[in-house]
């Protein structure tokens, strides 16, 4: 193995990016109902819930076995809210892409932006992504983020254990679980709700205070080709979107001899083929 | 990019062995205040300013956001903290009406005072709200130095060796510092903890309702009879409480009324009557209701009020432990006057000046702490405790809260009446009012004289 690179020093602890993604926060999504978008701005916003327990994971590989997290997202400076407090929930640091001309990216651009800004940061063992955001739900970036830098992805990710220079994880798959081996480095998409992100600490937020930690890149540090980027690189479009609007609910109230009134109910639920006669 | 392979992982032992990463960042500060209300904005403003780094953590999502009080403040204190505080200030309406009301069932009798004072007198009180002021003040700490972190809860004092070494907050997350300020509150945790005092005592603290209402700012003016920028503050005795040990308050913001009560959670729990019951009767009060209405309630909140009196406070400082604020019991209550926030800044102040102190004397024992209870009665915090320290005894006695205001309404009512019966002079409506009443004259003398004696 003399074509081996030189051999990392074993006190070198492992590196860590945690994509994130900041997003309206889930229960106050409303559409614009003249644009049919989401509505963003005004909008208390959040960690894209899947990527904060990708970043959970993050935290405790490092709570275990010692790393250095560094949060990635890109987006308007908006975004500082998120990776500031992924920061005080103990990431090491955060990193924004943001630059006018990523306006409009899709999850094409998004992904070759982001890979590109990882191969800026300098060196990686592990990416971990969240399964797909609750604001577009498509799933694409992580995978992409794989594609572009050629490494080995895992996806539908509920939990990761580091063994032997590579990782073992299990993935979500339609009819049960599977257990995944990958070397390092390697992606991993990880599944909504398969943890419980922790809080941001005092000492956390303290550091965030401090500052310096939550830094801006933009394409041209980065290096990212500007025609590879933004809403006329991006090859889907919204074509349209539908509100479902639920059904509005009458309430009844069953009145008088209570006998009498629990057969109406009855009477009433079967009709409406609640129960069964 | 993959500048490393991955045989090289395969080496046992390459991820270091599991370590404490709260121990590799560890924190430390000179000072850390704990609660960012009054007392504690207050304190870590004059710790930062006197060369302290000053950490501040508050449990709300930001300062304010969690407290709640009548909605009034005497400003006599911040003129010494923010020379300049009338500049910025939220300040809602200048008190410049004070009354004083006894309510029956349907009648009232009140007491006004008007004292057209404006905001630059000394004895100057607004009305405010506590998001916006405290927000106020926290940012003057931050401004002075102090690191304000908001949505963090401190569980526990660090303690080792019997000394204080910092705080514990959520999650167990160690900061460390030499000096420890428990502005909590009324319900403080850390005061507990530090053995400074035991458990609330249904006795020590009242409950308080506050309901904010809207108005538009031309018909509180019309209403209150106050100008732009003027308000009322309105206190209630009798029926508001429905003879329960407690009493009512009103006080006007620019476009809302903070209407509620305090009232002895002991004698709610006696006479199982709710707090919210309590407030409904209060609101729909003739006398309450015509200045309320067509107002929407858009705001309601309870909180616990200490009522300690200076005689059953906690011990205020311990070995790198200073108490300030609602915390410390710094309340006073008089029956005619709710003061809280400006005792509070006081204190903070005091707290502040102290540490210096014990600084300059060689560190922050309890020893050298106990110089805060000379900077307390400097500043007339503890001073006018004590001189009220009698009144929370003396407004144990539930007669005054429920058979003098109707005394004093049937008197009035004798006084004033005038239907072909006969009209009564002052004196005989007074004899025969508290002949009828059942209580012994001595009784009513020595009410009136223990009254006096402690207002």
């Amino acid at each position: 193995m003399s074509s081996a690179p030189p051999v990392r020093q074993s006190t070198k602890p492992l590196r860590i990016v945690a994509c994130i993604k900041q997003v309206p926060k889930a229960e106050e999504l409303q559409v614009d109902p003249k644009t049919q978008t989401l509505k963003r701005v005004g909008v208390p916003s959040e960690i894209n819930p899947p990527d904060a327990n990708a970043l959970e994971i993050a935290l405790s590989l490092k709570d275990r076995h010692g790393a250095e997290v560094t949060v990635l997202s890109m987006g308007p400076t908006s975004f500082d809210e998120a990776l500031e407090r992924a920061v005080a929930m103990g990431a090491d640091r955060a990193v924004l892409l943001t630059d006018r001309i990523l306006g409009g990216s899709d999850t094409v651009p998004t992904a070759y932006a982001l890979s590109e800004t990882i191969t800026h940061l300098g060196g990686y063992d592990l990416i971990l992504c969240g399964e797909e955001t609750t604001d577009a739900s498509t799933g694409h970036v992580g995978p992409g983020i794989a594609g572009h830098l050629g490494i080995p992805q895992i996806t539908y990710v509920s939990e990761l254990l580091l063994e032997d220079g590579g990782v073992r994880a299990r993935r979500t798959a339609e009819d049960g679980t599977e257990w995944w081996r990958a070397r390092m480095p390697c992606l991993a998409t990880v599944n909504f709700g398969c943890n419980s992100p922790r809080d941001p600490s005092l000492t956390g937020k303290i550091r965030v205070k401090r500052g310096g930690l939550v830094t801006h890149r933009s394409c041209a540090d980065v290096g990212i080709d500007p025609t590879k980027v933004g809403l006329l690189n991006s090859p889907t479009i919204v074509a349209k979107v539908d509100t479902v609007r639920l059904p509005s609910r009458t309430g009844k109230v069953f009145r008088g001899d209570p006998k009498e009134a629990v057969r109406q109910l009855l009477e009433a639920l079967r009709a409406d083929r609640v129960i069964l006669p | 990019m993959r500048n490393f392979s991955v045989l090289d992982l395969r080496t046992k032992g390459f991820y270091p062995p599991p370590f404490s990463v709260r121990d590799r960042m560890a924190e430390r500060f000179d000072a850390i205040v704990v609660g960012a209300g009054p007392a504690g904005s207050a304190a870590a403003l004059t710790l930062a300013r006197r060369g302290f780094s000053t950490l501040l953590v508050e449990r709300g999502r930001a300062p304010g956001a969690k407290n709640m009080f009548g909605g009034r403040i005497y400003a006599w204190p911040l003129a010494g903290l923010v020379p300049d505080w009338r500049k910025d200030c939220p300040v809602e309406r200048a008190v410049t009406r004070e009354t004083l009301a006894f309510l029956t069932e349907d009648t009232s009798l009140a007491l006004t005072f008007d004292s057209p004072q404006t905001l630059q007198d000394a004895g100057a009180s607004f009305t405010a709200i506590r998001a916006t002021f405290d927000a106020w003040l926290a940012k003057k700490a931050e401004a002075a130095g102090a690191t304000l972190i908001a949505g963090i809860r401190v569980d526990d004092l660090w303690r080792e060796d019997g000394r204080v070494r910092g705080v514990v907050a959520a999650g167990g997350d160690r900061v460390a510092s030499d000096l420890v300020v428990i502005a909590e509150g009324a319900a403080s945790v850390l005061v507990r903890k530090a053995g400074l005092k035991a458990d609330l005592e249904p006795r020590e603290v009242s409950v308080g309702v506050k309901e904010t209402i809207e108005l538009a700012s031309e018909t509180i003016q019309e209403r209150f009879g106050v100008g732009e920028g003027e308000g009322a503050a309105h206190v209630y005795a009798g029926q508001a409480s429905m003879g329960l040990r407690g009493g009512g308050f009103l006080y006007t913001n620019r476009s809302s009324v903070s209407l509620g009560l305090v009232v002895s959670s002991e004698d709610l729990s006696l006479r199982k009557i709710s707090i919210e019951e309590l407030q409904t009767k209060f609101r729909l009060h003739p006398a309450v209701q015509k200045l309320i209405k067509g107002g929407k309630v858009v705001e309601y909140s309870a909180h616990l009020v200490p009522e300690l009196g200076a005689g059953m406070s906690p011990r205020l400082t311990a070995d790198g432990v200073i108490v300030a604020g609602d915390a410390a019991g710094f309340l006073i209550n008089n029956g005619y006057t709710f003061r809280g926030v400006d005792l509070a800044i006081a204190s903070g102040i005091a707290a502040g000046e102290a540490a210096e102190a014990a600084r300059s004397a060689g560190g922050m024992s309890a020893s050298n702490l106990k110089v805060y209870e000379d900077f307390l009665r400097s500043r007339n915090v503890t001073t006018d405790l004590e001189r009220f320290s009698r009144t929370p005894l003396y407004l144990k006695n539930a007669r005054l809260f429920d058979l003098y205001p109707r005394l004093l309404i049937e008197i009035a009512e004798r006084m004033y009446r005038v239907d072909g019966t006969g009209q009564s002079r002052l004196l005989e409506a007074v004899l025969r009012e508290t002949k009828s009443a059942d209580v012994p004259k001595l009784r009513l003398l020595l009410d009136l004289l223990a009254g006096a004696r402690s207002m």
